[in-house]
């Protein structure tokens, strides 16, 4: 590097312009809180999806499966499977999706398998309203489409 | 060894190597589980066998970053270190609690684990690299804490250079970072976004900053290049890491809901976090050209030239290739992502732990001038065959995600493809990365073996 462009000179770019960035970053994280009630579906988030979130961190369905994109590429998106399996619906969904819980594993040969977890009746609402609530989360329409 | 001390640094070293070999057998069964999806089912399901796989990555790393500082900071601060003692008793605390969270994924189920660790009275558990117990991630805090009182009360004492004055920067920075796994919300949009705080802003932020002061302090002692010259460079890198890579952040904001508006920033910076790896390209070929002298440990100046290499493909290409808002629309989740992880992790984070490995390991075990020529030559094996393997791994990834895009995320909704559906279309390419994998756990047996070679025949040369 050229002689006139000194280490002290690197210094204080260095510390200068991560000190500048850090505090716009914090700026721009004080922004979308104040943005994201308008965004994040919390008027829909009550005691049973809080308890479905446990249960979701719990049985750690993160380790196969995507949410909103993000976590494994192993199994299905859930971030829209309430749209994929119950067209919104709330009946339709929670029918499909305790039928779904209950029938894990499937033991056909080669396929993946998902475990059998054991919840009960009331577990399955509470993650079945997790799910639906995360999938209200106004998050730019993503996924492209309906498969996720 | 200038300091007795250093030698510390070595059961970090050891337990972190057989850490990766452990990492990489659960890659490898999970591999074949995206082949055969009921492979070991139900004795160690995907997720486990995913679990395992990215804390022991994790863990593993730490490990490494712990013993490069503890074997860097009292040469480049000219005293010894401040408690020998702490830091071997600290490796034990790490080693046990580790382990034991391994053998608790894998031996009972993990809403038991949970129960069992009292997640309900800090529920922390459950997301992706954060699953360890909340008592665990307690633990990782004591260790660090205590580490950095360690080296830090080392630096104080003794001469301060910008070499450990980043690297404690750049480690101060993991551990305050690494307090947002404690934060979690039942708010989902508010729990991802500082998730990230944690996850980007460790390997696009600070862990730069810790593979950049290892990489230079490496570098001047292969070289022999002024100090002045590498230090200049040093800051110019990091001033760039996190300039771009704070804001960069943004390019995780796009779909889990913040404001648009992070479309924008986030492509705009994270676009320019190509260039403090493409930096550490130059700065290592530079100084390995402007070399004063030729350092008989050729083996430790390739893995610093390689990582080079492979960090500015992994983290700046891979990276670059998905992170604009509009092409990430369609990538975001698919085995592109997992393409990139992959060689981006290999080509920064486990290169320069390596790197650093196979600088001081030679030393602490009395061989002044490196490893025999016979040790260094499989060594080299190891490199390549470890380094062309993960290329191959991220090529059959890559072209996984891509056909994973064309079937399952462009066409309509109706046209599409499914998931389950679409994996079939593509395993092809998973047994080619499975075989990549293989060969992958060769060139790693190979580079292990070489610790077993002996070293008396350099005297002669
Ligand atoms: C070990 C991996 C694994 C874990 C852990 C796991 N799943 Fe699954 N899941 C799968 C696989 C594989 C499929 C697809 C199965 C098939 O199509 O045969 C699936 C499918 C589903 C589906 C149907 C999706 C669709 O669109 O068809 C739902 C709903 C689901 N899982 C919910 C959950 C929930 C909730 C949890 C956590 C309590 C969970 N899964 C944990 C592997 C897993
Ligand atoms: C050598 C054989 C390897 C194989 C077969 C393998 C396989 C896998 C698989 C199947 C996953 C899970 C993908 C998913 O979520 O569906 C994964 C995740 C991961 N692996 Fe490996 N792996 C290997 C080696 C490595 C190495 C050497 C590293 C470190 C550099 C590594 C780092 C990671 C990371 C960071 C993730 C998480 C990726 C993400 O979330 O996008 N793996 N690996
Ligand atoms: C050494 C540095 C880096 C490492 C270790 C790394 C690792 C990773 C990993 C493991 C993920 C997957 C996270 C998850 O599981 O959700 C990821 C995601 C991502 N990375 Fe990196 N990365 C690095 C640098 C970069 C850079 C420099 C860029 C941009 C130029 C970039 C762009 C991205 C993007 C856009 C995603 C999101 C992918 C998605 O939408 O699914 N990364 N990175
Ligand atoms: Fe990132």
């Amino acid at each position: 590097m050229a002689e006139r462009f000194t280490k002290s000179m690197a210094r204080n770019i260095y510390i200068g312009g991560s000190v500048f960035f850090f505090l716009l970053f914090l700026g721009l994280t004080l922004d979308t809180m104040s943005e994201l009630p308008k965004r994040d579906n919390r008027q829909n988030l009550t005691e049973s999806v809080a308890r479905g979130k446990m249960l979701w961190e719990v049985n750690n369905c993160i380790g196969c499966h995507s949410l909103q994109g993000e976590g494994a590429y192993f199994a299905p998106e859930l971030g829209n499977v309430f749209q994929r399996r119950g067209a919104g619906d709330q009946t339709a969904f929670r029918a499909f999706f305790k039928a779904w819980m209950q029938a894990m594993p499937t033991k056909a040969p080669g396929r993946r398998q998902m475990p059998q977890f054991n919840l009960n009746d009331q577990q399955l609402d509470d993650l079945a309203s997790f799910l639906e609530y995360a999938s209200q989360i106004n998050n730019n329409n993503w996924p492209p489409n309906i498969e996720g | 060894m200038k300091f007795q001390s250093q030698a510390v640094a070595k059961p970090y070293f050891i337990f972190a190597l057989a850490l990766f070999a452990g990492q990489v057998l659960f890659g490898l069964v999970m591999g074949l589980q995206y082949i055969v999806g009921d492979f070991l089912f139900p004795a160690i399901p995907f997720n486990v066998a995913r679990m395992v796989h990215t804390n022991l990555l994790i863990v593993w790393l730490l490990f490494g970053f712990m013993g490069a500082a503890y074997y860097l900071i009292p040469e480049e601060s000219e005293t010894e270190l401040h408690s020998p003692k702490l830091a071997i008793l600290l490796f034990w605390v790490f080693a046990v609690a580790g382990t034991l969270t391994i053998l608790g994924y894998l031996m009972v189920p993990y809403a038991s684990l949970a129960k069992m660790t009292g997640n309900d009275l800090l529920p922390t558990m459950g997301r992706e690299f954060l699953e360890q117990p909340t008592i665990t991630k307690i633990g990782i805090v004591i260790v660090a804490l205590g580490f950095l009182f360690n080296i830090g009360m080392t630096v104080l004492k003794g001469r301060k250079t910008v070499i450990n004055i980043v690297l404690m920067t750049g480690l101060l920075g993991l551990a305050v970072f690494f307090l947002f796994s404690f934060y979690n919300p039942e708010n989902l949009a508010l729990d991802k976004y500082f998730w990230w705080w944690v996850v980007h802003l460790w390997v696009e932020g600070v862990w730069e900053l810790i593979m950049g002061s290892i990489l230079a302090y490496v570098l001047i002692k292969v070289t022999g290049v002024d100090r002045e010259v590498i230090e200049k460079w040093l800051y110019v890198i990091i001033a760039m890491a996190l300039i771009t890579g704070i804001l960069g952040t943004g390019h995780h904001f796009y779909w889990i809901g913040p404001p648009e508006y992070w479309k924008v920033i986030g492509s705009v910076f994270s676009a320019l976090e190509p260039i403090p790896f493409f930096m550490m390209t130059l700065f290592a070929f530079n100084m390995v050209n402007r070399r004063r002298r030729e350092h008989p440990n050729r083996a430790a100046t390739l893995w610093a030239l390689g990582c080079g290499v492979m960090a500015f493909l992994g983290a700046g290409v891979w990276g670059f290739l998905h992170t604009l808002a509009p092409v990430n629309y369609y990538t975001h989740g698919t085995q592109v992502t997992a393409a990139h992880g992959h060689m981006a992790f290999y080509g920064a984070y486990v290169m320069i732990v390596i790197t650093m490995i196979s600088y001081a390991m030679p030393i602490m075990r009395g061989r002044m001038e490196g490893n025999s020529n016979k040790a260094q030559v499989v060594e080299m094996w190891g490199f390549w065959l470890m380094t062309i393997a993960m290329v191959f791994i991220t090529l059959f990834l890559t072209a996984a995600g891509i056909l994973q895009v064309w079937i399952q995320r462009i066409p309509e909704s109706g046209a599409a493809l499914g998931f389950m559906e679409t994996q079939d279309k593509v395993m092809l390419f998973y047994w080619l990365r499975e075989i990549a994998g293989v060969i992958f756990l060769a060139g790693l047996v190979a580079y292990l073996a070489s610790f077993f070679i002996k070293g008396d025949d350099r005297a002669a040369a």
